[in-house]
């Protein structure tokens, strides 16, 4: 199997384009039919495969840190009558359960991103839709602030899924459609169940688009939206932004990725694969005009864009791993350091962007299904936001003292501010907010301990960690843990893992994730989808799927 | 290091698991130690602590030369960690994992069935020490009350096996458990111990008897069985363990045979033909035969009990995990994992009892129980050897399985000795005359007077045949009047 790379840059690009002009950018969507990531399908009527979402993500990604000044982006297709199909039917006929769930995912997780970047970071999306926008096109338009429909009496938007192909819009569609665009319910009904969409007049009254505009007027009327959306941005202008730089990644043999600021090691037998993260070697940039001039070279950046990879590359290349065991290795003052760097500058813009990423990237690990532990060991630094990725975990195991033989300093584990605002959680709140849900004192005793170098038995106390032990008992307990979590049903700890980790409200995100993300999975086993006679499968054969009528 | 079969008596703890270069363990259970010197000092042998006990200490693994006689007081007696030697290649010999490697550590995914098992075979030997603590005031002889308290280090010593597993093996988890053994208390309303028949009184020496023939019977079953486990530390753990219980065994086995000897022997000297002349026979001052199947009857019913219920999920599951095999697992011809296999097993369909064939993996506790009783038969045969040799027209039978239950399949319905399913009033009815009831109890009790005089015996039960250590008859086991 080929390894899917998640690392691009645009001159690499098949299938978008950036076309940047002041305040305003062109994100253009013209995808390569013979550029799908594997064989067997064409890439028609900008249908996308995982390839043409990885282009978009690092766009996404590119948009903000190198293009800083830019203000909106408007999202629009490269070719004539046609928006976007969605994601390409046959890709998903062919593809494994487990590609397909983990496609939709990460789809997701752009879409987020698209969204973030307006509610964050005030670069916002705009969506030109001129043609047909059926399917994940539709979805792609959702994830915009603002969609502009062509009013010429074919261009529509549409999500055909459940009467052409037994299946959802799984990327956030029916959850935005209610909860973003507030559709009413029985439009939405109606909606989701016809084939063609809707277009004109009716789209903008049902809430589908925001704005109708002539195809005569269109490119005019965009750019317009475009700049008034702009003007309205907090975000600040003629700033120069950063090169994002490609990692430095090697590969070592098929069980380790090396990068400049973690590894990955991965042990077959077992189904682990640990990543230990290497704290800064080197102090804080002094000035956040240092870590501009640093750039992608700075510690902090690169560690969350290599954890980052590192997590893809485990989600979609190594299903065999079911438990990610996270180490760190680094003096914790360091950590802090380059830390508060970022927060005493958050005005400035490459340090906020810096905060927000490591806010995504820990979202991509609380929606990572793999049994996730901690192992806060002498000589680590978890601190910050390294220590928030111990709360990110299913569990986490702390050593007390010193170990025998072992000249390292004892584990300690330290709060910062960020543990507590920083990085809220899909359900949009903190994952200390997450862990305390029933014992809010405990949340401010936790608080009270900031900037503390906390050993275990305290961390253990706080109930920061879930279990703490000496090295009489850590071989053993660690060992035997991972041998159960081994031994159990994969299904069955990804569900379970995913219903506690995301206590308390829910959000849009939590309904995608939990709910859309849920349902889709189970239709995307089902015969009347993917089976022999299945609507996906018969797709474009001229057959209608045969469908097993019992309602389940 | 350590050879095998040498033992270390360089720690507090006497072992041959090479202690004193486990810091981890050494230091777990130097800090558990107390606490079961103070369990044994208050809920160990009542009133003996002090007195000089001829007692056998475990020195080595060897089958030829194992123990060492010698006379000690019993709370400084030489707990050890004894495991029998490794076996060079052993294999799991049953089960899924059939034929691979048997496991060195505790597979992660097993531990909690292991500890599971583990904790209940170890909260049986403090159990019974504590159901026996009042049992010296009454002994019948110096020797009796040697046996008695040979069987009660013993019982201490299988404790200290089972926690030196749940130490090593089972981390933090491990170390709670193992204080928990010290904290349950037979017969406590509080926290009783985790078996229903390890919470009965032992209130005389015949019970004691029956005790150790027929409920120590179903540890050497359990024993046997978690000797063919694919978790070698535990197999090595029970197959030196199987050592000592032999012992235990013989004390129940010619326990009953002496008081049923003796009965015997007084009814031949007085001229009474008829064992059921029950007055008669009692006036003797002996135990009547019919009072002594009754005391059989109740034990045999329950520690067939202690197996559990006949179709077990738990049983299957510790089979084909690997964990709990069947007796004598090795010798069985068969493809040792019962994927297809199935077992008559005894079942009551509308008030009669039948034999259906299930799957023999969930049938696992049915077997052990079926082999239990072909084991407990033999002991049985010679009782009825040697009242035939008497004389006396008497033979002890076993009841039926279904007798008595309150476990498994029959413990709804009333079935007789014989194995007739009754009603609840014939049961009620004829009752007494199957199982003792409070007169049968205070006569047994009316006999228990202390008997301390080296070499003699208490009138209702007969000398042995053979010293302990080959000792003369008249050898001071436990030197009462010197400390």
């Amino acid at each position: 199997m080929t390894v899917i790379d998640f690392q691009t840059e645009p001159s690499r690009y098949r299938h978008w384009r950036i076309e940047v002009d002041g305040e305003v950018a062109q994100l253009i969507m013209d995808v390569d039919e013979d550029g799908g990531l594997f064989d067997g399908y064409q890439l028609k009527l900008n249908s996308y495969d995982l390839g043409v979402d990885i282009e978009l993500a690092d766009a996404v990604q590119r948009l903000r840190f190198e293009h800083p000044a830019v203000r909106a982006v408007v999202l629009r297709s490269g070719k004539e009558r046609v928006f976007c199909a969605g994601a390409n039917i046959r890709m998903l006929a062919g593809a494994a359960h487990a590609h397909k769930v983990n496609f939709c995912k990460f789809t997701n997780e752009t879409r987020n991103t698209m969204e973030a970047a307006g509610a964050d970071s005030g670069q916002h999306y705009i969506c030109a839709v001129q043609g047909a926008c059926a399917g994940g096109g539709y979805e792609l338009a959702l994830a915009c602030d603002h969609i502009i429909l062509a009013d010429d009496g074919s261009s529509s938007v549409a999500l055909p899924e459940v009467p052409l192909l037994a299946v959802l819009p799984g990327t956030g569609g029916l959850t935005r459609v209610t909860d973003k665009r507030k559709v009413r319910r029985d439009r939405a009904d109606v909606f989701c169940a016809m084939e063609e969409g809707v277009k004109g007049q009716r789209a903008r009254e049902w809430r589908l688009v925001d704005e109708l505009v002539s195809n005569a007027a269109f490119e005019e009327s965009v750019l317009a939206r475009a700049k008034e959306v702009a003007r309205k941005s907090s975000r600040p202008t003629a700033v120069e932004g950063i090169a994002l730089t490609p990692l430095q990644r090697s590969f070592d043999g098929p069980d380790s990725v090396v990068y400049s600021t973690l590894s990955v090691a991965i042990d077959r037998v077992g189904g682990i694969a640990t990543i230990e993260i290497h704290g800064p070697g080197e102090a804080a940039p002094d000035s956040v005009e240092t870590l501009q001039a640093q750039g992608a070279a700075a510690w902090v950046l690169r560690c969350a864009r290599e954890l980052d990879d590192a997590l893809l590359h485990l989600r979609l290349n190594e299903l065999d791993v079911g438990v990610v065991v996270f180490r760190t290795s680094g003096d914790p003052s360091l950590v802090a350091a380059h830390e508060k760097l970022l927060l005493e500058n958050d005005a400035h813009w490459l340090a906020r962007e810096i905060l927000l990423y490591w806010r995504r990237v820990l979202k991509r690990i609380d929606l990572t299904s793999r049994s996730l532990v901690a192992l806060i060991e002498p000589g680590s630094c978890f601190v910050g936001m390294l220590a928030e990725i111990a709360f990110a975990c299913d569990r986490s195991y702390m050593a007390e003292g010193s170990f025998e033989g072992d000249n390292r300093p004892p584990a300690t584990l330290t709060l910062t501010p960020v543990n507590f605002d920083r990085f809220p959680m899909s359900n949009d709140l903190s994952r200390l907010e997450t862990r305390f849900l029933g014992e809010p004192d405990s949340l401010e005793a936790a608080r009270a301990q900031v900037g503390q170098t906390l050993p275990a038995e305290q961390a253990a106390d706080l109930g920061l960690v879930t279990f703490a032990f000496d090295d009489i008992d850590w071989d053993d307990e660690v060992r035997i843990f991972l041998e159960e979590r081994a031994s159990f049903s994969p299904d069955a700890l990804t569900g379970m893992e995913a219903n506690l980790r995301f206590a308390g409200p829910e959000t849009m995100e939590t309904r995608i994730f939990g709910r859309l993300t849920a349902w889709q999975n189970w239709i995307f086993q089902r015969p009347n989808a993917v089976g022999e006679e299945g609507a996906l499968r018969r797709y474009g054969t001229g057959l209608r799927g045969t469908y097993d009528k019992r309602r389940v | 290091m350590l050879t095998a079969g040498e033992v270390s008596y360089d720690t507090q703890i006497p072992n041959n698991v090479g202690l004193s270069g486990d810091r981890r363990v050494l230091k777990a259970l130097e800090r558990w130690h107390p606490g079961y010197i103070d369990w044994w000092k208050n809920l160990g042998p009542e009133g003996f602590q002090d007195r000089m006990v001829y007692l056998r200490t475990a020195v080595s693994v060897d089958p030829k030369g194992w123990a060492r006689f010698d006379y000690v007081k019993m709370p400084e007696y030489r707990w050890g960690i004894l495991l029998a030697p490794q076996v060079e290649g052993r294999t799991i010999p049953f089960g899924e994992h059939y034929g691979e490697p048997a496991w060195q550590e505790v597979p992660g995914e097993y531990r909690a069935m292991l500890r599971r098992l583990i904790v209940i075979q170890g909260d049986t030997e403090p159990a019974s020490v504590e159901q026996q603590r009042h049992l010296g005031a009454t002994a019948p002889s110096l020797y009796d009350l040697r046996n008695l308290f040979q069987v009660n280090v013993e019982e201490g010593r299988h404790l200290w096996a089972m926690v030196y597993l749940l130490h090593k093996y089972f981390g933090a988890d491990g170390r709670e458990e193992a204080d928990g053994l010290l904290q349950r208390r037979s017969g406590s309303a509080e926290a009783p111990r985790m078996l229903g028949a390890f919470n009965e009184a032992t209130p005389d020496w015949l019970s004691f008897f029956m005790f150790t023939y027929f409920t120590d019977r179903d540890g050497k079953m359990q024993l046997e069985s978690l000797a063919q486990s694919g978790f070698d530390p535990l197999s090595r753990t029970c197959r030196f363990m199987l050592t000592e219980e032999a012992h235990h065994m013989f004390v129940g086995e010619t326990g009953v045979g002496r008081t049923i000897q003796r009965t015997c022997e007084a009814m031949r000297e007085a001229g009474i033909e008829d064992p059921s002349d029950i007055e008669a026979v009692r006036a003797l001052g002996v135990i009547d035969l019919p009072t002594i199947q009754k005391k059989l009857n109740l034990h045999f019913s329950l520690s067939l009990d202690l197996f559990g219920a006949e179709v077990s999920t738990n049983a299957a599951n510790a089979f084909n995990a690997g964990i709990k095999g069947r007796y004598q697992e090795t010798k069985i011809d068969d493809d040792h994992r019962l994927l297809d296999a199935t077992y008559p097993v005894s079942q009551l369909v509308d008030g009669r009892i039948e034999t259906t064939e299930m799957p023999a993996l969930s049938a696992i506790n049915m077997r052990l129980r079926d082999d239990y009783i072909r084991d407990a038969a033999g002991g049985v045969r010679r009782w009825n050897a040697m009242i035939a040799k008497t004389g006396v027209a008497f033979e002890m039978t076993l009841p039926h399985e279904a007798f008595n239950r309150r476990i498994g399949v029959f413990a709804e319905a009333q079935v007789t000795p014989g194995g007739e399913v009754i009603s609840p009033e014939a049961w009620d009815a004829q009752r007494n005359s199957w199982l003792p009831d409070g007169s049968d109890g205070a006569f047994i009790q009316s006999l228990m007077k202390a008997e301390s005089e080296p070499g003699k015996y208490a009138g209702w039960i007969a000398p042995p045949k053979i010293g302990i250590d080959n000792k003369p008859g008249d050898f001071e086991y436990v030197k009462l009047h010197e400390a």
